[in-house]
């Protein structure tokens, strides 16, 4: 079966599939870089249960879809897969795996960082964390496509 | 009119419910949808500074116009990754 480059899904992610998916049409490439963001065991000072995950799942592939077409602009010759799971996650389990490959390491790495970046400031995706003691969603930034400083800080750390 | 809002994450959780209708006159824009659901449901009111909106699954403004039949969704600050 065909993996998407961008999906979201409540099943658990694959990232061999997704890199062999991202391989295969690099032919050629010199580099392929991925990353998993996983379910921590604690945040700001909580000690984590467990996160639910919660998406507006039509916008959000347009917002992964969005993100692609922005790191292939930033980096013409990347080609990039995003995967955001939702639902309940375990702690270890991955929340979100990406994929870049290019000629070059340097704009693998850089796409690779990008697209988790521009994921954390646009795409509607939300956690509910539930830890000892209590539960809450958390809320990063307020998502704004548009909003080209954001862009440009993404690009920034990206590249540092 | 009738357009279809969708509230999501502690939206969702203040109102009660991720999905409702909401009457509206028209013309009407996101800001008439946001200013009727509020009227009902003032515990919303806080996230007017925060939340980002989309009409129909994209991106929009408070200034943008909607249609009988459209789908509102007002987007708490995201958290994903």
């Amino acid at each position: 079966m065909a993996v998407p480059l961008v999906a979201i899904t409540s099943a658990p992610l694959d990232l061999q599939a997704l890199v062999n998916e991202i391989a295969a049409g690099a032919s050629g490439d010199g580099a392929i870089t991925s990353f998993a963001g996983l379910v921590r065991d604690h945040n700001q000072g909580r000690r984590v249960s467990f996160l639910e995950y919660e998406a507006y799942e039509p916008l959000a592939v347009r917002a992964l879809t969005r993100i692609i077409d922005e790191a292939r602009q930033a980096w013409p010759r990347v080609r990039v897969g995003v995967h955001h799971r939702i639902g309940r996650l375990e702690i270890g389990d991955a929340s979100i795996i990406i994929a870049a490959a290019s000629p070059h390491r340097a704009d693998a790495f850089a796409a690779c960082r990008y697209a988790i970046e521009r994921v954390k400031q646009i795409v509607p995706i939300w956690k509910h964390e539930h830890f000892e003691g209590g539960d809450l969603w958390l809320e990063g930034a307020t998502a704004d496509p548009d909003n080209d400083e954001a862009r440009e800080a993404a690009r920034r750390i990206a590249c540092a | 009119m009738r357009v279809n809002v969708r509230l999501f994450a502690r939206l969702r959780d203040l109102a009660g419910t991720g999905e409702l209708v909401q009457e509206v006159s028209s013309p009407a824009t996101v800001a008439t949808v946001w200013n009727s659901l509020v009227a009902n449901m003032p515990e919303l009111r806080d996230y007017e500074r925060t939340m980002s909106v989309a009409v129909n699954a994209d991106y929009s403004r408070m200034s943008a116009a909607v249609h009988e039949g459209d789908e509102v969704a007002f987007l708490p600050p995201v958290s994903g990754g």
